[in-house]
């Protein structure tokens, strides 16, 4: 043991003067096959062979290697695939759904192209750095440099390199043994000594220097983004973020009250707006209610008005128009204290009241009766007011003011 | 002109027994080294190369000003409104787009089909593919309007606004598709380039050589362990890229075929488009090779051979192509929608007549001759077709975007469109940009993958025996016994 622990000792220290590897040169296709075969059945292990072009004949040093690359590409290709799908997922079925039509977040068939093209991304990835990496490029210092001959190895010559590692190495015996294999040129490649390998002088200096000048900028940004400034932003691409324009409270040093938004010239009616007819729109004759509608009024008229009513008068004053709608029976049940109960329509006082008093009643409100000037346009209000006239005459009708079907059947059902 | 008068020697023999040689003259690995090499080391600029740098600098600069008006000024400048919103940008990127696809062709699928006549043309082809994914490129990009928020089309983080892209879209597809495309194409091309940046490294006079080829060739030094591991990988490589390019311009194809448009809406486009893509590829490859195995002395590398078997692969595809043409037409007329049927009634004797016929007669009638071998293997005659080809594919694209939307469902919103002349400018510009970058190549980067040809000479397949015997003599020339003994602890 001592021995041997000896032997790689003096090995190490006799690297300067030992050369680190032997350079066996060739000329021709066949010696440089010949040569590596003899190689390779004789048991050496630590040697290399350089050519030219890919020579299959002597290829198969590195299955294993190769072996280990291969499912390296395939593990780049299926996380390309994962990535993609996750990215497909994350993006517009999870932190924000995206709808597209109503289809699915998430479907596969729409998801495949970039799943596809992902998965050759990084598949190609792992195969160009995979080439790279398992063959240890890029390696820009290499012992096989230093011979003057190896130039012509990327044009049109063959060479062997037996690396002092290789247990039986002797210098002397298999440099004549690589002349006997037909090699033209036998060199001893010597290791120098690691003084040699430092960087030049100023370069660290250098790279020292102009990391801190890359600092400058990115410490500004952070500067001005952590504290508050008077002055906008800067905007480097406007986007009409900012336009010549005045918005509508923004001061204007054109006029003399300093306004931006204009008010209009007095007396300005906009289009459709005039109004004129006082008995249609406001229900009032001479400053009067009106007692009489200012149209015509037919069946359907007053079908219309049923509509209406049910729409927007039963929920409180109820379809019979005697205050009990359903928002009333609520509001007396749960006993609200500001409730005004809604007015019965058939009581002496609103039976009294004139037409024109009831449409102005519908566009204004009363007591706790919202306006609903605005929701119900004019011609359906006066439609409600014949209805509610028709409703109120319903309910103290005669015998004699239905037809004589009618007066039958209700004889009918009195009996009945 | 002595260079034109080199002779021409006829490969072109179809026997399959004995191929013809695919490099031709006295020529061994030196003098393919020294050919190739030739052309990246020579000290000054050959006069003809900077005169055309000096029409393709031009039309770049024109570029690059017409992309600052467009931008500036915004789309207005353009000749697209409704109906035609898609004018000449889409026009252009997919002929750009389909000229890459025949640079994969020729290095990835000529490559698996065992088509050894692809290695004098693969690096040419390849750069051409790279440099037309960058024409390509630019057109969707400037197309946006507001370019410099381009990068919204990508899954970008930190994405404060939740601002994802659309994946269920072709557009969408589109910006992965052709990005991994460049990328791979980029990959692809490098990695065969690595051996032959190392020989020019090696054979480098002046220190900045020494560095520049040093690094880009990552002190590549022809190990076998090396090559091992790059054959292995190359051949993934080419596995990868063939169904890649196929779904390249599919993926361009669904861009229109996805949508609900006469003319567009149809199941055909993705096989349709692939079979233009590279017969218009082939076509520039022709363009490009002819002119330049005259002027760089090529012509024993680059031979006759590789310029038929070219102009075949141009006859097949533009059979294909006439043949998508003639479908569309029945499509359409059998699917008995009056308004399909308008549409290529309209494409073949409406406005645009012209363009129809001119791409019918540059595509499909002129690219007939290349039955004749006598025509398909003179240079003028191959020449002048893979021009109108070019020509042709051109229109073909500009037919099938601007007559399908000129004149579509509505009649009341029919239009014509017409190009500006920033359309034009940009058009031309973009010719700029790959004669730049193509002109650039040929001058500082080995233009023929070297060390494949050298692969694919007889010298490199030596007919003589090489086998060895194990002997104990073999084994006593190299061993020092003891020393191995000493070293592993183990004696024999």
């Amino acid at each position: 043991m001592s021995n041997s622990k000896k032997v790689s000792l003096s090995i190490q220290e006799a690297q300067v003067e030992r050369p680190v590897c032997l350079l066996a040169e060739f000329e021709s296709v066949a010696g440089i096959i010949r040569a590596t075969k003899a190689i390779k059945q004789v048991g050496f292990r630590h040697f290399d062979v350089y050519t030219p072009f890919p020579i299959h004949e002597i290829s198969g040093l590195e299955r294993m290697r190769v072996t280990i690359f291969r499912w390296f590409i395939f593990l780049s290709g299926l996380s390309g695939a994962t990535v993609a799908l996750l990215l497909q997922w994350y993006t517009n079925a999870f932190n924000y759904p995206f709808l597209v039509s109503g289809k699915p977040y998430f479907s596969l068939p729409a998801n495949i192209p970039i799943t596809f093209e992902l998965t050759i991304l990084f598949s190609a990835l792992g195969t160009f750095l995979g080439i790279l990496f398992f063959g240890g490029l890029p390696r820009f210092a290499h012992p096989v440099y230093r011979s003057n001959v190896f130039k012509r190895v990327t044009n049109d010559r063959f060479f062997i390199s037996i690396d002092a590692t290789e247990p039986a190495f002797d210098p002397i015996k298999t440099k004549d043994a690589l002349l006997s294999l037909g090699a033209s040129t036998v060199d001893e490649i010597y290791g120098f000594p690691p003084s040699t390998y430092l960087l030049p002088k100023g370069l660290p200096y250098t790279l020292l220097i102009l990391v801190a000048i890359a600092i400058v900028p990115l410490a500004n940004i952070a500067l001005i983004r952590s504290k508050s400034s008077p002055v906008p932003r800067l905007s480097i691409i406007p986007d009409m973020d900012k336009q010549q324009k005045l918005k509508a409270q923004a001061e204007s040093t054109l006029f003399i009250d300093g306004r931006a938004m204009r008010l209009p010239v007095a007396g300005t009616i906009a289009r459709g707006e005039l109004r004129e007819d006082d008995h249609f729109y406001r229900g009032k004759i001479n400053g009067d209610w009106a007692t009489t509608f200012p149209l015509t009024i037919s069946e359907e008229f007053i079908k219309r008005g049923q509509n209406r009513f049910e729409i927007y008068c039963a929920t409180c004053h109820g379809l019979d128009g005697y205050g009990h709608g359903s928002t009333a029976k609520r509001a007396e049940e749960l006993e609200q204290a500001t409730w005004v109960p809604p007015s019965n329509l058939h009581d002496a006082t609103v039976r009294a009241r004139q037409v024109g008093h009831i449409f102005n009643t519908i566009t204004n409100g009363i007591r706790n009766m919202p306006a609903y000037g605005s929701q119900i346009p004019v011609l359906d209000r006066w439609a409600i007011v014949a209805y509610v006239r028709a409703l109120q005459r319903s309910q103290r009708a005669k015998l004699e003011d239905v037809s004589l079907e009618m007066r039958k059947e209700l004889e009918a059902r009195r009996k009945g | 002109m002595e260079a034109i008068r080199q002779r021409e020697i006829d490969n072109a023999v179809d026997d399959p027994i004995h191929p013809p040689l695919l490099v031709l003259g006295e020529n061994d690995f030196a003098t393919v080294t020294e050919k190739v090499c030739a052309v990246v080391e020579q000290k000054r600029h050959p006069t003809s190369w900077l005169i055309a740098l000096g029409i393709a600098g031009s039309l770049l600069f024109t570029l690059l000003i017409m992309i600052a008006y467009t931008v500036g000024v915004g789309l207005g400048v353009w000749g697209l409104n409704v109906p035609v919103a898609w004018g000449f940008a889409i026009v252009n990127f997919v002929f750009w787009v389909g000229i890459a696809h025949a640079g994969t062709l020729i290095s990835a699928i000529l490559f698996l089909f065992r088509q050894r006549w692809r290695t004098s043309i693969n690096r040419i082809a390849e750069a051409m593919t790279i440099f037309a994914i960058f024409c390509a490129g630019l057109f969707p990009a400037i197309h946006v309007g507001r370019i410099w928020v381009i990068y919204w089309v990508f899954p970008y983080y930190p994405n404060q606004m939740n601002m994802w892209p659309n994946f269920r879209s072709p557009l969408l597809w589109d910006v992965f598709a052709v990005g991994t495309y460049l990328l791979v194409s980029l990959m692809f091309w490098y990695l065969g380039m690595i051996p032959d940046l190392a020989t020019l490294r090696d054979r480098a006079t002046t220190k900045a050589r020494q560095i520049t080829y040093g690094i880009l060739s990552l002190g590549w030094r022809g190990s076998i362990r090396h090559w091992e591991l790059y054959e292995a990988g190359y051949l993934i490589l080419a596995a990868l890229a063939t169904p890649l390019v196929l779904s390249v311009h599919s993926v361009v194809s669904f861009d229109f075929a996805v949508s609900l448009l006469p003319g567009w809406h149809t199941t055909i486009f993705p096989p349709y488009f692939v079979a233009g893509a590279i017969f218009s590829g082939m076509a520039l490859v022709v363009t490009l090779v002819v002119p330049i195995r005259s002027i760089f002395k090529l012509k024993d590398l680059i031979t006759l051979h590789h310029l038929e078997n070219m102009n075949k692969l141009i006859l097949t595809t533009s059979l294909l192509v006439g043949y998508a043409y003639a479908i569309e037409f029945f499509t359409a007329w059998y699917s008995g929608n009056s308004t399909e049927l308008f549409v290529f009634w309209n494409r073949a004797l409406g406005p645009y007549a012209w363009a129809y016929w001119l791409m019918v007669f540059c595509n499909v009638i002129a690219p007939q001759v290349f039955w004749i071998k006598k025509l398909r293997t003179n240079i003028i005659c191959m020449w002048i077709i893979s021009i109108l080809v070019n020509i042709g594919m051109w229109f073909e694209r500009f037919v099938i975007v601007i007559t399908s939307l000129h004149r579509d469902f509505l009649p009341s919103s029919w239009g014509m469109y017409k190009p500006t002349w920033v359309d034009i400018l940009i058009l031309l510009g973009s010719f700029g940009l790959f004669f730049s970058l193509f002109l650039l190549f040929l001058r500082f980067l080995p233009m023929i993958a070297i060390s494949e040809v050298k692969g694919v000479m007889p010298q490199a397949h030596p007919t003589e025996n090489t086998e060895i015997e194990v002997s104990t003599k073999l084994k006593e020339a190299f061993y020092n016994h003891e020393l191995r003994s000493a070293n592993t602890g183990v004696s024999e």
